[in-house]
């Protein structure tokens, strides 16, 4: 064993982000001292970001299995069965604190990370989507913050060749100091032909895959774990940075090498790098690892055992090969220009050995050191929330409160960011961004998958229970309102620290909320991730758990967008009218005021009326669908006009408690639709029969958007100014050309 | 009677699929996959270089593939009259190689552009869109942050005569205004042809638009009039 490292005092200790009583455990668990080399190890897989520490005990409550998963939490991607053999593998994770103090690389590699997690797996990436929220558009650092965001959002996956097809961004001066970068990829894989983490045999070889170890990254993962100071600049070294052409270099040569047989496990370096993939192949398979640092590629000088531990170097992987297959795959990574090197083997002990220079660096219990992180219950108590009852101020004209909507940062168009995106590449692009959510098709098959990111924070933060509940129901009824069938979601748990019981339980309550609503709806959770200390000097972040879901359409030929499609169909509502205000966009952008309780999720309802869209459209009865959320009826049916050209009309219901809430009100499991006239008759039927609310609003006609009596609006006006807001602020003077969104191509 | 086509690949080539798909959709047939280190190419009548990438668009977009060995065979075959049709990056490659005139710079609005633009079919008389009538205007879309083509004054002069520009960006009415060339191309220029008129490279995608369920079909009539005889 080396002893010449320095002594392991408590501040070193505390450097390298462990608590007194877990670097206890540590020397209670070896019956000495570490060597620098194994705290460096142990604070890599014992951090909050690795090991889960306080968030594991409620995310066992999350459901995880229904007969279509194939595999749940627990490997590098959830994986869902589509039928005939086919999987869908997918995840979305976070990488906050990087992308805040270096925008453009942290997203790129935010990016980067999770299309590694999926071609892992033996899928290839085919889609990728992203959550983000930014502080408010007037600090100081938000244009810049979000300018290199979706710069390295883009650099990265259009360099390597993924579609970016959706997402959700948000801005909130809850995030001034704390942004979110949020990052979900979708692949596609044989059901029968998935790689996992898990190796069968010792003394079989390990290899080193893909782009040289440098010094960048070390400390990621012990950073993500903690909460900021003013001094954010002194993590600048503990970013990665992101090469996308090796990311595109490296999955090719993945991809080849699995479909020789040469690969028995495979793990990618992602957080805490090689530390962490080495020790989930060996503890996953009951087998201990022997690495020898000194054959790992480094592109950096005198690089210390602990630092090529700790680097997370991007377009890395480490695999288990089977023996006689190492010319074979020799051969693939020198084609694709990458390093190849066998760095260690499984051995029968399970014990994780490092050696460099000739020097055991360290020799640690693999098992113990993947399982037996220290586990905390964190306090947490039951929240306060606010009063159901507010009084509504004096509504001012309806019309300005909606263009004023439309044209906010809040609601305005996203297409400053998503066009710096390449959402057509690999040419199966059905919905592209801005609708509800985006379909692709799968090669070679009818087979469509809708995906789409949602979370309202400003619910959650209201009341967590009901915002956990309703960040699963929007994306449940998203995916509905383009005729997938719901079948899986992703998690990405982004909290402030968990060790303040407030924000614990915020944290417990939105769990509770995506647990219940996700066994009501058979929508179970296969993958996730959880980022916590998400706060500056004591501010947290609001509460976001973002929900990332995807949905199987059997006919991508048959989904329904959101544009209206002709003049004369005909407008419904399906479900209640609308009247719950307490916590809407209205309320809080048009009376600046967050008041009242948001909405509650009813998820039976949700259900029923979900079924009945997904059954109208299937049976081609709808020209038009839209899902109603953030400023209710009236901003969806703006989005649906907007997008399709046309103007409506419809007259408010006799029965309708107030104007604003019918019109602005977010109650939830509520879509507007629009039909042919003769299909109404049908429809109505159907609706009776199913015991479905449904009411006749209007017709598509003209250019403008009237409510009887009540507003009269150019849509042109309208797109005008909910295109205008981002370009603006991004100091940009652009016009959208007419008929160029390629979403009107569908139509 | 179709073609036999060959698609070249290099590493960090991205958009192959939609290119094969397109060759597939006209030809019936398989397209020959070309890797970069290879010396020579198989006996074939049009070759294809795709977008993406190559080489991470270190040095210069096109740059690096440009030097491949396969390209030197490239321009020996396109002097015996084989027609080749560089893409996006592919048509970097060909300004890179030499092949066509001019350089594709950066975009002038600094960034990466995903949409669908009007091209003007300036020539319906080229290999490449004898399908499109005469000054049609075709919906194709674009996808690069480095599209804004640029050559000395003299060059345009000449290749403006020769009727070498075969696509440029417009509105829907067919007028070319600064307004649609968000790339900042001369002369709204979205593709050109060699003097031979065998070679054509264009920055849009009309490799995205051979299918209406995928935004449109504007762009399979190319694919159609050089993979046709």
């Amino acid at each position: 064993m080396d002893n010449s490292t320095p002594p392991i005092t408590p501040e070193l200790v505390a450097e390298y982000g462990l608590k007194s009583g877990e670097y206890n455990s540590i020397i209670s668990l070896l019956g000495r001292t570490p060597t620098l080399t194994e705290l460096a190890i142990f604070s890599a897989m014992w951090n909050e970001h690795c090991s889960y520490k306080s968030s594991k005990k409620w995310l066992r409550t999350l459901p995880t299995q229904a007969p279509h998963i194939i595999q749940g939490p627990g490997e590098n991607a959830g994986v869902v069965d589509i039928g005939d053999g086919e999987a869908i593998i997918f995840k979305m994770e976070s990488h906050n604190h990087p992308s805040f103090i270096a925008p453009y690389q942290g997203a790129a590699t935010g990016v980067g990370g999770i299309l590694r997690d999926i071609f892992t797996m033996g899928a290839r990436p085919i889609a990728v989507l992203n959550m983000l929220r930014f502080g408010h558009p007037n600090h100081p650092i938000t244009r810049h913050l979000l300018a290199d965001v979706v710069r390295g959002i883009g650099d990265y996956g259009n360099a390597f060749g993924v579609p970016t097809i959706g997402g959700d961004t948000d801005f909130d001066e809850g995030y001034n100091g704390n942004i979110l970068v949020n990052a979900m990829a979708i692949g596609y894989a044989e059901s029968n032909k998935i790689f996992y983490s898990k190796a069968n045999c010792a003394n079989i070889p390990i290899v080193y895959l893909g782009a040289k170890t440098g010094r960048d990254g070390i400390h990621g993962a012990s950073m993500a774990s903690a909460e900021f100071t003013n001094e954010k600049k002194e993590h600048e070294p503990n970013i990665q940075i992101g090469d996308p052409f090796a990311g595109k270099r490296l999955l090719e040569a993945c991809l080849e090498l699995m479909k020789n047989n040469a690969v028995i496990a495979i793990q990618d370096m992602g957080a805490a790098g090689l530390t962490c993939s080495a020790v989930e192949i060996g503890a996953k398979s009951n087998l201990g690892i022997e690495l020898n640092l000194s054959a790992i590629p480094c592109r950096e000088l005198s690089m210390t055992a602990h630092e090529i531990m700790l680097s997370e170097s991007q377009e890395r992987m480490l695999m288990v090969l089977r023996p006689d297959k190492e010319d074979e795959a020799k051969a693939i990574f020198k084609k694709w220009e990458l390093e190849f090197v066998v760095v260690g083997q499984t051995i029968a002990e399970q014990r994780f050995i490092v050696r460099y220079q000739k020097k055991v660096k360290a020799n640690l219990p693999i098992k113990e050191l993947s399982n037996k992180a220290p586990e905390y219950d964190q306090l947490w108590s039951l929240p306060d929330l606010p009063d159901a009852i507010f009084t509504l101020p004096p509504s001012p004209d309806h019309a300005s409160a909606l263009s004023s909507l439309l044209s906010s940062p809040n609601m305005c168009s996203r297409r400053w960011i998503w066009e710096q995106y390449d959402y057509l590449v690999m040419g199966n692009t059905v919905q592209p961004p801005g609708g509800n959510a985006a379909v692709i098709k799968l090669e070679g098959s009818l087979k469509g998958i809708a995906a789409c990111i949602n979370v309202t924070p400003r619910y959650c933060k209201a009341d967590p229970l009901e915002g956990g509940k309703q960040a699963v129901a929007e994306v449940w009824r998203n995916l509905t309102s383009v005729g997938a069938d719901p079948l899986a979601v992703t998690d990405s748990l982004n909290f402030g620290n968990p060790e303040r019981p407030q924000i614990m339980s915020e944290f417990v309550q939105c769990i509770k909320g995506i647990g219940e609503a996700c066994r009501a709806l058979d929508f179970p959770v296969v993958s996730g991730n959880v980022s916590l200390y998400n706060e500056t000097l004591r501010k947290e972040i609001p509460p976001t758990p973002a929900i990332g879901g995807i949905g199987l359409l059997p006919d991508a030929r048959i989904s329904a967008t959101l544009a209206l499609k002709a003049e004369t169909d005909v407008i419904l509502l399906i479900g209640k009218k609308g009247e719950h205000l307490g916590q809407s966009i209205y309320l809080r952008n048009i009376h600046n005021q967050n008041q009242g309780l948001p909405p509650r999720v009813n998820l039976t309802l949700e259900r029923k009326n979900g079924d009945f869209i997904r059954h109208l459209i299937r049976s081609d009865l709808l020209t038009a669908v839209h899902d109603i959320s953030d400023g209710g009826l009236i901003i969806a049916l703006a989005e649906m006009a907007m997008a399709g050209g046309y103007g409506a009309t419809i007259a408010l219901p006799a029965d309708i408690e107030s104007v604003p809430g019918f019109l602005f009100g977010e109650d939830q499991a509520r879509y507007v639709v629009t039909c042919k006239t003769e299909n109404l008759f049908q429809i109505v039927q159907k609706a009776k029969a199913a015991n479905i609310l449904l009411t006749k609003l209007g017709t598509v006609e003209g250019t403008t958007l009237n409510v009887l009596d009540t507003l009269t609006i150019s849509v042109a006006e309208l797109k005008k100014g909910h295109e205008k807001w981002f370009y603006s602020y991004m100091g940009e003077n652009q016009e959208l050309p007419d008929n160029l969104d390629i979403s009107q191509e569908n139509a | 009677m179709t073609c036999k086509t060959a698609i070249l690949i290099f590493p960090g080539t991205n958009r192959e699929r939609e290119m094969i798909t397109a060759v597939r959709n006209v030809t019936m047939c398989n397209p020959i996959m070309i890797w970069h280190t290879e010396t020579t190419l198989p006996p074939v009548d049009v070759i294809m270089i795709p977008g993406g990438f190559s080489y991470g668009d270190y040095l210069r977009p096109g740059a690096i593939a440009a030097r491949s060995p396969i390209m030197q065979d490239v321009a020996k075959k396109s002097q015996d009259g084989v027609r080749v049709l560089g893409i996006c990056n592919g048509f970097q490659i060909l300004t890179e190689a030499n092949l066509l005139p001019g350089v594709l710079m950066r975009n002038a609005t600094l960034k990466f552009l995903c949409r669908n633009t009007y091209l003007r079919v300036e020539r319906n008389d080229t290999h490449f869109t004898r399908g499109y009538h005469q000054k049609e205007i075709i919906k194709i879309p674009t996808a690069n942050s480095g599209g804004n083509y640029f050559v000395d004054p003299l060059i345009l002069t000449q290749i403006e005569k020769e009727g070498r520009i075969i696509f440029r960006y417009c509105n829907a009415d067919g007028e070319i205004d600064d307004d649609v060339n968000l790339s900042g191309s001369l002369g709204n220029i979205a593709g050109i042809i060699n003097k031979n008129g065998n070679i054509l490279g264009m920055m849009p995608h009309p490799e995205n638009s051979i299918d209406p369920l995928f935004g449109g079909g504007d762009g399979l009539i190319l694919f159609e009039s050089m993979l046709k005889a």
